[in-house]
């Protein structure tokens, strides 16, 4: 397990296994806040943060509590409280975000007004606790955990600016009517997905 | 009854959750590959979104507005953790398939939606109807998608052949493209357009 784990696990989360475009996690945002570059830098920004605190702090929590026998230093053998990971794992994350909504709010209130309504919004961002789900999926330990946040969120990140970037472009063509807005917006987010689907077969 | 009607089948075309209000996306795009894993997460889907709404509502005078969304959070985390547990003991290869995306129903922002927008604010039966209208608006959104990958990209449906491949001896050449991610971004694209082309006045302004 040298640096080079820990390097390819963070390329594979960025580009292979990409939470937007390859897991399709975070979608509503990833449609709804990408109209403008500058909203979603800050939107990227603020996944990468809330990625890179929750999911080490519940994959703690998985192991050190919900995982069956995890208990046993406790003088619980044999309880098996994983059944109450979704309820646990939404309450970090819920936590967290009002944590990071306050300290913006407090030190950097620029970036908190143009993320507005959608800094809440992280919390029921599925990319957020799909990340947690799939790191306990994976059996994933706490270093890996961290490494798997930072990259998915960047993933996230540079998936969301870009596809802003498109629609920033796309203001100046002529969409039919019936496919502006929503409609070339999917089709356009399945070109990126074949094009990050080229990724896919790279071994690292 | 005429406004119960309106309830129950506006989410279906006129304001459907998925094409016209952006909500609920991102399972509606990893479970479609096989039509029978969309219809246990149709089903699923439905099911969560009328007992939060029949919950929520049951309760709406007795939430102060500053936790309410923490109990929705945890009516509905509540109501995932019994419909994930039923999915394993009945249908554990389903599950297994679906991996992620039952738990991430939590975070569907369809449901978390309606008991916000709708069931805080209306008599519980009004909002059960409410929350089984969306869930068929979000169900025929899945199984169109379902249907056309897993029909396009192997040529059955729910496992049964319909066209056999030419890799068993048939006349269809089956498009792998439909069993990748990226097809089902393009099939609700066209939907929409479909469906904006029958009901222009959902045509976005520029």
């Amino acid at each position: 397990m040298g640096l080079e784990h820990y390097l390819s696990l963070f390329m594979k989360s960025v580009f292979v296994e990409n939470m937007a475009l390859a897991f399709f996690l975070g979608m509503c945002t990833f449609l709804a806040v990408s109209k403008r570059v500058e909203t979603a830098v800050g939107l990227g920004i603020a996944v990468v943060v809330v990625q890179m605190i929750t999911l080490p702090v519940n994959n703690l929590i998985y192991n050190g509590i919900l995982k069956s026998d995890a208990l046993a230093w406790a003088g619980l053998p044999g309880v098996d409280l994983t059944f109450l990971g979704l309820i646990t794992y939404i309450g970090v994350i819920a936590a967290m975000v009002q944590i990071l909504e306050m300290t913006l709010d407090r030190y950097v209130p620029a970036l908190y007004n143009s993320l507005g309504i959608f800094l809440p919004l992280i919390t029921v961002n599925c990319a957020i606790l799909g990340g947690t789900l799939l790191g306990v999926e994976r059996d994933y330990n706490f270093s890996e955990s961290v490494v798997f946040g930072i990259g998915s969120g960047v993933g996230f990140a540079l998936a969301i600016i870009a596809l802003a970037g498109i629609r920033e472009k796309m203001k100046y063509s002529n969409v039919p009517d019936g496919l502006r807005g929503l409609g070339i917006t999917f089709i356009t987010v399945g070109l990126m997905a074949i094009a990050f689907m080229l990724f896919s077969g790279i071994q690292l | 009854m005429a406004k119960y009607k309106d309830v129950l089948l506006d989410p279906v075309f006129n304001n459907n959750p998925i094409g016209l209000q952006i909500l609920g996306i991102c399972s509606a795009l990893a479970v479609t590959t096989k039509l029978e894993t969309t219809l246990v997460m149709a089903l699923a889907v439905t099911m969560v979104i009328t007992f939060s709404n029949l919950s929520v509502s049951l309760i709406r005078n007795f939430i102060p507005s500053s936790i309410r969304i923490i109990v929705e959070m945890t009516i509905i985390a509540s109501l995932v953790i019994i419909a994930d547990q039923l999915i394993k003991a009945y249908a554990f290869d389903v599950s297994k398939q679906l991996s992620v995306y039952v738990g991430l129903i939590i975070t569907n922002c369809i449901i978390m939606g309606r008991a916000e927008a709708f069931a805080l604010k209306n008599d519980p039966v009004i909002s059960l109807i409410d929350g089984i209208g969306n869930g068929l608006g979000y169900s025929f959104v899945l199984v169109f998608v379902g249907f056309f990958r897993e029909l396009l990209g192997s040529g059955k449906l729910l496992g049964y052949t319909m066209m056999t491949v030419n890799t068993e001896g048939g006349w269809y050449v089956p498009n792998g493209l439909f069993l990748l991610s990226p097809s089902a971004f393009i099939l609700i694209g066209l939907l929409i357009w479909g469906i904006r082309a029958w009901k222009p006045e959902q045509v976005e302004e520029e």
